[in-house]
């Protein structure tokens, strides 16, 4: 074959493959919205059209936080191809710890957030050492884990309820962001981002990479504006973003950046692919895997503040079971536990259907044991067709 | 004679790309036929097409097995008319043995119950025949390559199989292996099972095939009796033009002595008291191309991998770069230091399967891409296209999956991987493996640049003419022990092989 076949046959396939590439994942979006509109109009009538109060939608939003934050540090567990099972205690013992220092220690509550996260940081780099290090199967260091900080949460309290948390310790987890706020600061990050994204174009022309077309990007920034314009809104005519609300969207924000734009998160998805071909590439698959779980335990923290506000209380059995929560959110959202396959936005989509599932059924007053067989089904589903529709593929 | 295989205008797309475009192919019973195209002409697709891996209705065109219109819905509606396939890359499961990997998904029960004795007799006649002097009940991964490829044969012909069709099963093999599969075949013919043959060795093409059917680009080139073709005629036919030259030698300095390696001893890694390398050691010059000789299993990929530090078993020795010692820990420092290898197993230890051919290419040298961990996608990209183009990697475009790639395009995109910066020694394990001739020119010429601006490069090879055609200096290896360092002067096969197998070490 000659040169020019070679690269004329290359170039004019590019644009069609781009549109190759977008049509699975827009797939895997089409069918999470899909998901989440069957959802909303199912209990919209089964509640009477309370569940699509602006109320209601508010507190889903919220409801969404810690799962979410969750799932974002799992993702990038589960892309790396580990897992971790001890997220549900850990977040429990981190609470525990932020309600002890808030309520018995009586510290400020910036110093409680600092030592919170701190932990948090140390949990996480105690599972990872184990799982990097000191190659213990992640299932095994996570499953002890598990147990363990359980245990030492129970220890921690004596088995009591830790209460009542400071009002400055409420903030995080209930209190609500002024309307104008918001509004300036969606605008403001919003510009931002059609700012990055010009000049972004502006590098490929540079190196003479074809863009798509201005139009199709104006319209892009266009519903990306509309979209969440219109969920400020929605949650401005309640009582505002909650705070909790506006974590999870930063945090996810960051964490879609870390695993798209960064070297990091390049080599998370090598190592979940391949690690042998990625350590023969000198990925220092140690450092990278620990590095992952020590994020993970400061996004758990992260989660444990809020859980803890909410609450108003540290209890010995606060996040039993967020684990299959959060990996479910991941599954939901397309990460394989093969590895090397995940998005943080998936997740975050994810942890929204499984709370707009939980708070449904609570709406509904569907018996707790139904509440857990209708979680389970959905999970199998949502694996099921992933794994149908690839190996038509 | 009538055909026993007639495929009738096979037309088969991914996407926008059509990698079959209206191919013909015949097969006569009791004659082996080989398939001969450039990396990525379709001819792994083509016998996907066959095999029903990909369905009926997946392509368009006919398929038909002794005159009758194949539909088949899987591999297993092929299975039952006698057509099997050994893939490009090896499928058997290393962790089981022969017994149970021919066996698998097909074991022979009574209610219920496996009936060892049977299939312990039954494989055993199928090693017989083949010529595999092994038991039954060694693991797979206990074998070498070569007799995993015959252990492939001896399952395909559990299966009563009629036509075998083999996707390149020589290229992981040393000349002594291929000249047994070779006989294999041509008794495999004689008892009347007949054979579609792929592969990039083209002397072994001439030598067995009754037939050659040349691909390029999808489209059907040509089938004659390779009784009327030269392997120069097969080669204009693949490459579209002619090609006067194999080994694109060139002139290049050669400076002071800049690797000096060893003396290392490893041991292997499942049975720590057999050595592997033998106080090997030698030098590498600035500038210069050593070519690494011996059979697989002589220890010469453990030994690169003791340099480049990613060897698991236990090692002891040193290696100096620039007259600076250094640590023999891992791939990540002997890369920062300034050594590189390309792995010699594309499938476990090159590609990351799912990520795209881009992201595949740029994975060693990110850092180069980034500023403060950050990428820049734009230079990334950038770097990305200009590898695709030097290298000549034919995909669709760089955000394919690189396991969609055909075997030679993915073993290109590896060594792409390697070549973005410039270290001071290359390391290229059996860099041409699976490649087309056409594309091996384009390797060699880019060897010859990169000496030139002062790359040092240590070739594996199994194949002695490449070997012969393009180093400096040969190493030969036998046993683990490196028993000849000889310049490239007058130097014969021969006299490599009976290095080879001389007694005591070289000085
Ligand atoms: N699943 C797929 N998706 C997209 N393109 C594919 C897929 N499978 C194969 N191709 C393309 O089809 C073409 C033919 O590939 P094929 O594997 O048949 O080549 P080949 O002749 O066997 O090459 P080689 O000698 O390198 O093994 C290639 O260009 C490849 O990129
Ligand atoms: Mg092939």
């Amino acid at each position: 074959m000659s040169e020019q076949q070679a690269t004329s046959k290359s170039a004019d396939g590019a644009n069609q493959d781009l549109l190759e590439k977008l049509k699975p994942m827009n797939l895997q979006v089409l069918v999470m919205l899909f998901a989440i509109i069957i959802i909303m109009v199912f209990f919209y009538f089964m509640t009477d059209g309370s569940y699509l109060t602006t109320r209601n939608v508010s507190n889903l939003f919220r409801q969404t936080a810690i799962t979410g934050i969750l799932a974002i540090g799992m993702v990038f567990v589960i892309i790396s191809g580990e897992i971790d099972l001890s997220v549900g205690s850990m977040m429990g013992l981190l609470g525990g710890v932020a309600a002890i220092l808030d309520v018995w220690v009586g510290l400020p509550l910036s110093l409680t957030i600092v030592f919170t996260l701190a932990a948090g940081l140390i949990l996480g780099f105690w599972n990872g050492w184990w799982v990097a290090y000191r190659k213990v199967p992640s299932f095994i260091v996570t499953l002890a884990g598990m147990l363990a900080f359980r245990g030492i949460l129970i220890g921690l309290t004596d088995g009591t309820t830790v209460a009542p948390t400071s009002n400055a310790m409420s903030i995080i987890g209930q209190s609500y962001l002024p309307d104008m706020f918001s509004m300036v600061l969606a605008v403001g990050v919003l510009a931002a981002y059609m700012i990055w994204q010009q000049r972004v174009r502006g590098q490929n022309t540079q190196y003479g990479i074809q863009n798509e077309a201005q139009g199709m990007a104006f319209t892009k920034y266009a519903v990306i504006a509309v979209f969440s314009l219109g969920i400020v809104l929605l949650l401005n005519d309640y009582r505002g973003v909650p705070t909790p609300v506006l974590i999870l969207t930063a945090l996810m924000l960051i964490g879609t950046f870390v695993a798209t734009k960064t070297t990091f998160g390049r080599r998370v998805y090598a190592i979940g692919g391949n690690v042998e071909a990625s350590r023969l590439s000198g990925i220092d698959v140690e450092k990278t895997k620990l590095r992952v779980y020590t994020m993970h335990g400061l996004l758990v923290g992260v989660a444990a503040l809020i859980l803890s506000s909410r609450l108003g209380a540290g209890s010995p059995s606060a996040g039993n079971m967020a684990e299959l929560d959060a990996i479910a959110a991941c599954v939901i959202g397309g990460a394989s536990l093969a590895g090397g396959v995940g998005t943080v936005v998936g997740a975050v989509i994810g942890a929204f259907i499984m709370a707009s599932l939980d708070n449904g059924m609570s709406m509904m007053n569907v018996p707790t044991f139904w509440q857990y067989v209708v979680k389970g089904g959905i999970l199998l589903l949502a694996v099921w067709m992933d794994s149908a529709t690839k190996r038509r593929a | 004679m009538a055909n026993l295989i007639e495929m009738r205008g096979i037309v088969k797309r991914f996407g926008p790309v059509k990698a079959l475009d209206g191919v013909d192919l015949r097969l006569e019973p009791g004659k082996i036929l080989s398939l001969c195209g450039e990396n990525g002409s379709g001819k792994s697709t083509l016998m996907k097409v066959l095999c029903g891996i990909y369905p009926h209705g997946d392509y368009e065109g006919q398929i038909l097995f002794e005159g009758e219109e194949v539909k088949a819905r899987t591999i297993k509606d092929t299975e039952k008319l006698g057509i099997a396939i050994i893939h490009q890359e090896l499928t058997l499961i290393k962790e089981l043995s022969i017994l149970e990997n021919i066996f698998l998904g097909a074991e022979i029960s009574t209610k219920g119950l496996m009936d060892f004795p049977a299939m312990h007799k039954r494989t055993a006649e199928l090693l017989k025949r083949v010529k595999l002097d092994v038991s039954p009940q060694t693991k797979v991964g206990d074998l070498g390559v070569g007799q995993q490829q015959l252990v492939e044969i001896a399952k395909a012909l559990s299966k009563k199989a009629r036509v075998l069709v083999l996707d390149e099963p020589s290229a992981p093999l040393t000349e002594s292996e291929t000249a047994i599969l070779l006989d294999l075949v041509q008794e495999l013919r004689a008892s009347g099972v007949s054979c579609i043959y792929i592969s990039h060795k083209l002397g072994e093409v001439k030598h067995i095939s009754d037939d050659i059917c040349v691909i390029r680009d999808g489209v059907h080139i040509a089938t004659k009796p390779a009784s009327t073709m030269t392997t120069d005629d097969i080669i204009t036919m693949m490459v579209g033009r002619e090609m006067k030259q194999l080994f694109p030698r060139e002139d290049h300095d050669i400076g002071e002595v800049i690797l000096k390696v060893g003396p290392i001893n490893a041991w292997d890694i499942s049975n720590p008291r057999m050595k592997k390398v033998v106080n090997a050691s030698f030098e590498l010059r600035k500038g210069e191309i050593l070519g690494v000789s011996g059979l697989v299993g002589s220890g010469r990929t453990e030994l690169m991998e003791c340099i480049y530090g990613c060897y698991r078993g236990n090692h002891e020795g040193g290696v100096e770069l620039n007259g600076r010692p250094l640590k023999l820990a891992s791939a990540r420092e002997a890369l920062v230091q300034g050594i590189a290898m390309v792995p010699e197993d594309r499938k476990r230890n090159g590609i990351v399967p799912i990520m795209s051919v881009g992201q595949n290419i740029t994975l060693a040298y990110l850092n180069e891409f980034a500023n403060y961990g950050m990428l820049s996608m734009a230079k990334e990209t950038n770097a990305i296209k200009q590898s695709i183009a030097s290298l000549r990697v034919k995909t669709p475009g760089p955000e394919l999956a690189i396991r969609n790639l055909s075997g030679g395009n993915q073993q290109k995109a590896i060594l792409a991987r390697f070549l973005l910066s410039t270290p001071d020694v290359l390391i290229l394990d059996e860099p041409t493996r699976g490649i087309d001739v056409g594309a091996k020119y384009e390797i060699y010429r880019l060897m010859f640049q990169l000496v030139k601006k002062g790359i040092s490069i240590i070739m594996v090879s199994s194949e002695l003419p490449e070997v012969l055609g393009i180093s400096d200096r040969v190493l030969v290896m036998h046993e683990g022990v490196i028993k000849g360092d000889l310049p490239n002067e007058n130097l014969t096969q021969e006299i490599i092989m009976d290095c080879a197998l001389s007694e005591g070490t070289a000085q």
